[in-house]
């Protein structure tokens, strides 16, 4: 059963991740991008990180995916024209990346092929309560520099953003 | 290698068993290469900003899976503070978009180009 609910949602990512650098318009790649997080979001269910796959939804599709399309709209951007790009991108950039790909795929099915295959359920240590512990425990000096992180972005968004006073 | 023909021969056993974690890391590799590719063909500067998301992603499923395997909850932690760093990374991109198209009128990234020579 996990390989079906697998199958089907490798397969919602794919089509939506190639539908994101296809689309000619942004908000069309913006909402294609939704559905790869959505689907991203059930794959962290299987495995097992419940915390995280509501992050995702929320944090992810919600806070990030509102604030490019609020700044798709607030530019009004329009479809892209596919002109003026660079011969070396056109000519090497396919041929690259299937290479790349081909590389980390042969590095990660010749290393990782083995262990125990993965099925709902066969983890469950990512609940709200584990991943928690771990922040406050472990983590607390990452997670308390992540809050002086914030505070920088903010402050860095609202410089760049507001209207100059002369 | 050689994991993979055998992978295929077990086929009707892992239907029951559950799916590899190779899967799992290549489909994120696959998402990870749609991103690169959307980053080098992409014009418009928002859409490139929305492949690095993109390969942002992938990169956590992959800390997921990884967390999965190991019966570790540290690879979850890594995704979340990946998720505050693409939020507050949002954020700063998204105003400097604003700011560049308020001063240069464009989206497109190769008329962005005051800094070349």
């Amino acid at each position: 059963m996990s390989i079906f609910f697998f199958l089907l949602f490798a397969t919602i990512a794919v089509v939506a991740g190639v539908s994101v650098i296809l689309q000619r318009h942004p908000i069309a790649s913006a909402l294609s991008l939704v559905g790869v997080m959505g689907s991203l979001a059930v794959f962290y269910l299987i495995l097992g990180a419940e915390f995280i796959a509501l992050a995702q939804m929320i944090v992810y599709a919600g806070a990030i995916m509102v604030l490019f399309i609020f700044v798709i709209m607030l530019l009004n951007a329009g479809a892209e024209e596919r002109r003026g790009r660079s011969w070396m991108a056109q000519l090497l950039g396919v041929p690259l990346l299937i290479a790349f790909f081909a590389i980390v795929g042969y590095a990660l099915v010749g290393r990782f092929s083995g262990g125990e295959p993965v099925s709902f359920g066969s983890f469950t240590g990512g609940t709200a309560e584990a991943v928690g512990y771990a922040l406050f425990t472990d983590y607390l000096l990452p997670f308390e520099v992540t809050s002086v992180l914030i505070l920088v972005a903010i402050v860095g968004a609202i410089v760049l953003a507001r209207k100059e006073m002369d | 290698m050689g994991s993979l023909p055998e992978g295929m021969n077990n086929l009707g056993a892992t239907l029951n068993a559950g799916v590899p974690i190779s899967w799992y890391l290549i489909l994120s590799a696959i998402l990870f290469t749609l991103g690169v590719a959307g980053f080098i063909f992409r014009r418009n500067i928002i859409t490139v900003f929305m492949c690095i998301e993109l390969m942002l992603n992938a990169v956590n499923l992959s800390f997921v899976a990884f967390a999965n395997q190991h019966k570790q909850v540290s690879g979850h932690i890594f995704t979340f503070f990946v998720m505050v760093v693409a939020a507050a990374e949002a954020a700063v991109g998204l105003a400097i978009i604003l700011t560049v198209f308020k001063n240069r009128d464009t989206l497109n990234i190769d008329e962005i180009n005051s800094l070349k020579n």
